[in-house]
This record gives structure tokens, C-alpha cells and sequence, in this order.
């Protein structure tokens, strides 16, 4: 106790027990804890009284922040039969499982809570969590509590799970990852024994095991062996390749699939005939590496949403108004007419009418814009806003689906981008000249030898220039890449980005939470009291300028103070009278009388009682760090543009680090952004966009590559192909160097397998190609080019830092 | 040399098995999450009967 005392009288930061917040004067303790706020202290207690305080050993300070407690009718919808029936996944009698996304999840003391929520409530029956898709099945009695309770319950303990109509729409499939592993397993299996029974005829010199039984009982286990990998695991190289034929698209499965299919003919014609041993083992390699490389190439980020679009911002379910009972139903039931209730900060779900007296929306997040706009009865009120007032009652005019934000999204989504890789378009050219080989060969044994030696060859140039080892450069270095990439929070959707990256010469900002990313609000002068602070909150949650609204969300106390005689004086302040005492808040003409000179790029907004100034809180839009030095290390070598839904009021600033003032561009609407985009690319420009809102969204899917810049990358992101944490933002030079890297890499090693695929070709033409030198050829080749690459491309990452 | 037949046949039996095992273990949903299982054996492992006893004592 004697330490605490200290620490409160020399006004040192403490940490909050729970959530590791600092912060300096201690006014809420328990159990011999301090804690930042209510909301954590109530976890606290939660824990304590159910022994659960084993969260707090594993880890210091692992618990999420919690302002407040969460209304328990946020989540009566849930209890809707129709939204419940969408979520769980399965229920037998009253036994319930539900899966839900914790974004929140973050360390080993989230799974053992998450894991023991049973001991919270006995009617949990058990919880497990995948951590790395950030998810938690809860199997519970549907009697004893409602899945309404089990939201609420995680909500309360910090760990809200994100339940979005995009969630409740598609159910995601596992079964696809699954089957790619048991496919590799197979091939690898049938490759592997295939290889051990084809040893003898590698290294048999004589006769003695060409005329034994056993090379006729090896052969027939091989063939046995290689059904499940021609038939099976080879399935999806023949889909992809018919689908490429039907579409008269010469795709790149179509030369690997013929060469699986020759291979398969013609081992089995050899093996029955007991004319040879055939190339068996050449045929479950190349699967069995084909396999492994797309499998590494589609690793994905199964916990990050790259199309992500309206749905997941709007709400769920919204109260309806129903003869005046309120109702909770699911937003897409929303009919015209319909009369809805909105609480305050919630989302407009759909176009419609304000059928109360006048309210504030806040459309920053459409528009970019920041101040709230007024409306007034009769108005019609556009989809996607934040509802700023207390509860106001609206008339939808138009569904969900033929909302104007919603139409926005849905012009732009049909813009299919051409798929077409490095790799495929020389592969078009590597079919075309492997064809013309083929027949060159088999043409001329065909005249000069016998028209068998001219089959042999023909088909064996087609089993060993198969495009695996092409094919493997690009996949392997794409995916290590991806990784790479991934480990330095550059989330990229798949390997087609990659390549693309190499290509951008354009670079379009977007301006707020890109490069500037959210604000940060300090108090500069004397130490406030907490009632001083209270008055602060309470006159700055009168106000809706920007300024006041961030002061606002400063302050996380819950407690209002009356605010009377409440006075806004356009472009100058506040002023208000709170018990008595006159309160200013403003500029520091208004509330001090004197004209300073700021040379800050810090807002102040000065803040006197009773004539008494008692400092200023200094509101910085605070930049990225070394956002200035990227901007200029970026200007030499691309063209960068900068748009803005936002005010002009930084232009300055701004001219200073864009060495193009043409390319500023304020007062940005989503669909001028995506114009804007448009006409960069038709000028001939491979253009990355970065943005982060859904007012960035259209560009983003406009641009060649739409990256969204995030401070939790778990949160709301716009449809995009890659995902960039705000803390890696600074590095994005070095990724965009080293995705030109990935392009030379790819490039060497493709040279090298061109190298291999001579070599085997001048076996082949000569129509003879041993099943040794095939065996050999085929996994030196893959397993060498796998090495290189991924060995490269690490090399290149270490030596940038990455 | 006809061992040889008798114990290829077993041992490429023997390994269908380890497939089948391996195959059994994806469907099973043993590779679905690879990294949560090596925190959850760190665990103290409380049975829950145990549990509730310790509740009332530690009450």
C-alpha cells in the first residue's frame, strides 16, 4: 500500500492492471489494483470472482481497453431466430455451437480465457479458439442462456466478436484447404514409394533384372500407385485446363495437364506391353511439386478480409417501429415505408427520411469530410452516415440494396482486371514453341528412322520440357515473397499483386487516415481536476466542430454536467455556463484576448473558467511518422498524387512535400477519386492507390493495385488486394523495392529452368530418353529452382532490412 | 529373392496405413489451426470438478 501511496503523491504514470493503459492520477483501485477506468476494473472484478485471475500470469497486462459497459440491448437481434439460425452452425436438441470472429484476440492469456469461459457461465459447455483465424466455437445450452448472452458475455470481458452481414451471408468453406493437404499427402506418398520401387531400374547394369520377375511386379505396383495421383490428385490440373480450352484461352495448366496425360499413356502402355518401366515416378513428381507450389502460393491470411464491401459496415438488424413497439429485424428486411429507430452513433442503414425535428450526420466516412452535416424533418438522408444526435425516427425510402452508397459500390465491381501473370504469357509462347518441337522431332524420325522412334520422341520431349520448373520459379517466389511481405504487416491478397507491385510507376494518397492517421489531443498548462475536466467534456459535447468532437473523445468519463446559456461563435469558440461558472473554449484571440503567432502545425484550443486561463488542448492531425521522408524518398522515383475528400486547410503544407502541386487535389467525391484514377491508368500509368475508407473504395478497386492503410488491420478495411498496417507505412518504399526484386528473381530462375528444359530436350529429340536421365532431370530441377528462389529472395529481404 | 515380394507387399501396406492415418488426421481437423494447440499445453490443466472445489476453498 505504502508503494501505491508514493506513486500517487509523486504523480509517476501507472499502468492499468488490466489493460496496460498509463495514465497518472489513480482514482479507481481495487483489490489492491489501479485501473485506468470503470469498464476495466468491472473485467477485474468479472475475473476475480471466478477465479480466473490465471489471465493476469500468463501475461502482463493483457486485458483490451473498455471504456464503458456495453448496453445489453445492443444485442437483442440475436436472438431474432432468423439472424440466430444464420450464425450457429450446428445444434442438437438444446446443445448449440456457435463460431464467432474476435478481432480483439491477441495473446495466449485471450485463448485461456476465451478457452475457460465455462467457468464463467456453467451453461458454456466448452470454448476452443483458433488463434490464427482469430476465431472461438462456443458449444452451449440453448436453455440456460441465449446466444444474445454469450455476445454480451464476451463483449463485457473485451472480446467483442465481429458479427457483420457479410459474415452471415457466406459460410466459409474449410473443406478446400483440407482436401489440398490430403492431395499433397497423396502424391507425395505415391511419389516417394514409386521412386523406391523404380531404383532398380536406375542402377540395374546387365540383364539380370530386366529378365526377373520383379521388375514386372515393380511395374504393376507402380502403376497401381500412380492411379490415385493421375485420377486424384491430379484432377484439378485437367478441370483448369478444359475449362482454358473451352474459353479457347491457352492457359498454363493446359501444357502441364498434357504432359501428365502422355506420361500416364504412355508408362502404361510400356508397363503392360513390358516393352519399358515407364516414367511413373517423373509423372507423381511433377504432381506432387506442382501441388506443393500452388498450395504455397495460396496461403492465405484466413483472418483478414480483402473483400470486404458495405455489408460489413452496415448494421445487422435495426429497431423498427411497429405501431410504436419496437422491434429488432434484420437490416435487409427493410421495406419502403418502414419507420426506424436510430440511436446515437449508429449507421444509417438505407436512404430515407428524417421524420425528426433536426439531427446531425457525420458522413466523414462516405465523404471524407469531416464536419457533421445538419438535417432537418423532411430531409432525405443518404445510407452510410453516423447518426450524431440522441434517437431520432426515420422513414426508409429506398431498400438497402438500391441505397446510393450501395449502388456506388455495386457500379464498380463488375471492372474485372485482366488476370495475366509474367508467367502466363511467355508460357503461351512456351506451349506454342514445345509444340513445334514435338512435331519437328517426330516428323523427322518419323522420314528417317521408323515411325516408332518418331512416337518415342514426340512424346518424349513433351514429358520432359513439361513448364513444372517455369512454372515453380514464379510460385515459389511469389509465395515466399507473400510471406516476407506478410511478416513485415504488408498483407497482400495473392501472388498476382506481387508481380503487379513491380509495375507501379504511379503513386496515388489518399489523405486522411493514409498519411495522416487519427489526432492526438494533450493539455498544455495546468494540471486539469477532474471536475475541470468534466466541465471540458461536457461544453465540448455540446459542439460539433471537429475540434470539439476530438476533445470530446479525449475524455473517456461518462459522467454530463448541465450545460446552460451554451453559445458557438463561428470561427472563434465556445461559450457556456456550467454550475455557475462561465466557461470559454476557442481560439486564443477568444479566450485570452491576445493574437499569438503558431508556427505549429498542432490545432490549440484554449480553455477558461471563470476568466481563469487554464491552458490550451493542443489537437495535432498527427502524420505518419517519417511520412514526410517517404513522400520525397518516394517523389524521385515515382509520380505521386495526392486526393483528399477533406478541406483544403493543410494545402500548404502539403505543396511543401509533393514536388508536383498539379497532382493536389482537395474536396475529392468517391466517385472523382475513382475518375481521377481512371485517367491516370488511360494516360498509360500502373497506379497504386492507398487509401483507407470506404470513400476510398471505388478508387481502390480502380487502381491496378488498391492498397488499404490500416492501424488495426482487423478492422473495417474497403475491398482492396493488399492490407498495410500503419506501422509499416514508413517502410513502403523498401516493399516497393523489394517487389522489384521478387521480378529479377523470378526472372534468373527462369532463365535457369529454360537451362534444364534444353538439356532434357536434347535427349529427348533424339527419341531417346532413358527413364533415368527423366528421373533425374525432373525433381534436380524442380527442387533446385524451389531452393533458389526462395534462398534469393530471403537474401534480398535481409539485406533491406525487411 | 521372393522374399522380396512378401516384404515389399508388407511394407507398402504398412505405409497405405500411415496414409490412411494421415488422411484421417486433415479430415479430423488436426491441421486446420496450427499454432493454437502449442500454447494450449502450456496450460495448467485443471479438471472441472477440481475446479469447483478450489472455488469454495479459495472463498
Amino acid at each position: 500500500m505504502q508503494l501505491h501511496f508514493q506513486k500517487q503523491n509523486v504523480d509517476t504514470q501507472v499502468q492499468c492492471y488490466h489493460c496496460g493503459e498509463k495514465f497518472t492520477d489513480v482514482t479507481i483501485t481495487y483489490d489492491d489494483k489501479e485501473f485506468c477506468c470503470e469498464g476495466c476494473k468491472l473485467v477485474y472484478e468479472l475475473l476475480n470472482d471466478n477465479n480466473l485471475c490465471t489471465y493476469y500470469s500468463l501475461n502482463s497486462t493483457p486485458g483490451i481497453h473498455l471504456n464503458k459497459a456495453v448496453p445489453s440491448e445492443r444485442f437483442i437481434y440475436l436472438d431474432n431466430e432468423e439472424v440466430k439460425h444464420k450464425l450457429i452452425h450446428f445444434f442438437e436438441g438444446n446443445e448449440v455451437h456457435v463460431r464467432f470472429y474476435i478481432p480483439k484476440m491477441h495473446c495466449s492469456s485471450c485463448i485461456w480465457l476465451l478457452e475457460n469461459l465455462q467457468k464463467i457461465n456453467p451453461e458454456i459447455k466448452s470454448s476452443v479458439v483458433n488463434f490464427l483465424k482469430k476465431e472461438v466455437t462456443v458449444i452451449y445450452n440453448e436453455s440456460g442462456i441465449k446466444l444474445s448472452g454469450i455476445v454480451e458475455l464476451l463483449t463485457n470481458i473485451g472480446y467483442e466478436p465481429l458479427i457483420t452481414l457479410n459474415e452471415l451471408e457466406k459460410k466459409k468453406s474449410k473443406t478446400a484447404n483440407r482436401e489440398a493437404i490430403i492431395k499433397i499427402g497423396i502424391a507425395g506418398f505415391c511419389f516417394g514409394n514409386i521412386m523406391m520401387l523404380s531404383f532398380p531400374e536406375y542402377f540395374s547394369f546387365g540383364n539380370y533384372y530386366d529378365q526377373s520377375e520383379l521388375k514386372k511386379f515393380f511395374g504393376i505396383l507402380n502403376l497401381v500407385l500412380s492411379l490415385p495421383v493421375f485420377f486424384y490428385c491430379a484432377s484439378e490440373f485437367f478441370v483448369s485446363s478444359w475449362k482454358g480450352i473451352k474459353q479457347r484461352f491457352l492457359n498454363i495448366d493446359i501444357p502441364i495437364a498434357f504432359a501428365i496425360l502422355i506420361t500416364f499413356v504412355r508408362s502404361v502402355y510400356e508397363i503392360t506391353s513390358a516393352t519399358g518401366s515407364g516414367y511413373m515416378d517423373s509423372m507423381a513428381g511433377i504432381v506432387f511439386f506442382m501441388l506443393v507450389g500452388r498450395y504455397f502460393q495460396n496461403i492465405t491470411y484466413d483472418n483478414l478480409s480483402f473483400e470486404r464491401d458495405y455489408k460489413s459496415y452496415f448494421p445487422i438488424s435495426v429497431t423498427l417501429l411497429n405501431e410504436n413497439k419496437e422491434e429488432s429485424i434484420p437490416v435487409s428486411h427493410l421495406k419502403k415505408g418502414d419507420h426506424i429507430l436510430v440511436r446515437n452513433n449508429e449507421i444509417i442503414p438505407a436512404d430515407a427520411i428524417l421524420r425528426s425535428e433536426n439531427t446531425y450526420i457525420d458522413y466523414s466516412f462516405v465523404t471524407g469530410e469531416s464536419r457533421p452535416v445538419k438535417k432537418v424533418s423532411g430531409e432525405l438522408i443518404y445510407a452510410g452516415g453516423r447518426q450524431l444526435q440522441g434517437v431520432i425516427e426515420l422513414e426508409i425510402e429506398k431498400e438497402v440494396s438500391q441505397s446510393y452508397l450501395t449502388r456506388l459500390w455495386n457500379q464498380d465491381s463488375n471492372t474485372e482486371k485482366d488476370a495475366q501473370s509474367f508467367i502466363h504469357k511467355v508460357s503461351k509462347y512456351f506451349t506454342f514453341i514445345l509444340f513445334l518441337i514435338a512435331s519437328v522431332a517426330f516428323m523427322y524420325w518419323s522420314f528417317s528412322s521408323d515411325m516408332n522412334r518418331g512416337l518415342n520422341a514426340l512424346t518424349s520431349v513433351l514429358i520432359v520440357a513439361c513448364p513444372c520448373a517455369l512454372l515453380l520459379s514464379a510460385t515459389f517466389t511469389n509465395g515466399n515473397m507473400l510471406r516476407i511481405f506478410g511478416r513485415n504487416k504488408f498483407y497482400i491478397k495473392n501472388a498476382m499483386v506481387v508481380e503487379k507491385l513491380a509495375k507501379i510507376n504511379t503513386i496515388v494518397f489518399d489523405k486522411t487516415g493514409t498519411i495522416t492517421h487519427g489526432s492526438s489531443v494533450k493539455f498544455i498548462g495546468k494540471q486539469l481536476g477532474k471536475e475541470e475536466v468534466l466541465i471540458a467534456k461536457a461544453v465540448a459535447s455540446n459542439s460539433l466542430h471537429p475540434l470539439s468532437r476530438k476533445i470530446c473523445e479525449h475524455f473517456s468519463d461518462e459522467q454530463k454536467l448541465v450545460v446552460q446559456d451554451f453559445e458557438e461563435i463561428q470561427g472563434l469558440g465556445i461559450k457556456a455556463a456550467v454550475d455557475e461558472k462561465t466557461v470559454l473554449m476557442g481560439s486564443e484571440y477568444f479566450v485570452t484576448g491576445n493574437r499569438g503567432i503558431s508556427n505549429s502545425r498542432a490545432s490549440k484550443v484554449y480553455f477558461s473558467v471563470n476568466g481563469v486561463v487554464l491552458g490550451y488542448f493542443s489537437i495535432d492531425s498527427s502524420y505518419r511518422e517519417g511520412i514526410v521522408e517517404l513522400i520525397n524518398e518516394l517523389d524521385k522515383t515515382y509520380d505521386i498524387h495526392l486526393i483528399s475528400g477533406d478541406n483544403d486547410a493543410e494545402r500548404e503544407l502539403l505543396q511543401k512535400t509533393i514536388r508536383n502541386r498539379n497532382n493536389i487535389h482537395f474536396n475529392q467525391s468517391p466517385v472523382e477519386k475513382l475518375e481521377y484514377v481512371k485517367s491516370l491508368q488511360n494516360n498509360g500509368n500502373c497506379v497504386i492507390m492507398l487509401g483507407d475508407g470506404l470513400n476510398d473504395a471505388g478508387a481502390l478497386m480502380q487502381s491496378d493495385v488498391g492498397i488499404s492503410v490500416s492501424d488495426d488491420i482487423n478492422n473495417f478495411s474497403p475491398s482492396c488486394d493488399a492490407i498495410l498496417d500503419g506501422d509499416s507505412f514508413k517502410k513502403f518504399k523498401k516493399l516497393l523495392d523489394f517487389s522489384k526484386n521478387g521480378k529479377q528473381v523470378i526472372f534468373t530462375s527462369f532463365v535457369l529452368s529454360i537451362v534444364y528444359n534444353l538439356v532434357g530436350l536434347s535427349f529427348a529429340v533424339q527419341g531417346h530418353l532413358s527413364p533415368v536421365i527423366a528421373a533425374i532431370l525432373m525433381p534436380i530441377s524442380s527442387i533446385s529452382i524451389v531452393l533458389i528462389t526462395t534462398i534469393t529472395s530471403s537474401l534480398f529481404a535481409k539485406r533491406k532490412g525487411l | 529373392m521372393s522374399a522380396l515380394f512378401i516384404l515389399i507387399g508388407i511394407s507398402i501396406i504398412i505405409a497405405t496405413g500411415f496414409l490412411l492415418a494421415f488422411i484421417w488426421s486433415v479430415k479430423n481437423g488436426q491441421y486446420d489451426d496450427d499454432y493454437t494447440p502449442s500454447v494450449r499445453m502450456l496450460f495448467e490443466n485443471e479438471p472441472p470438478i477440481k475446479e469447483n472445489k478450489s472455488i469454495k476453498k479459495s472463498k
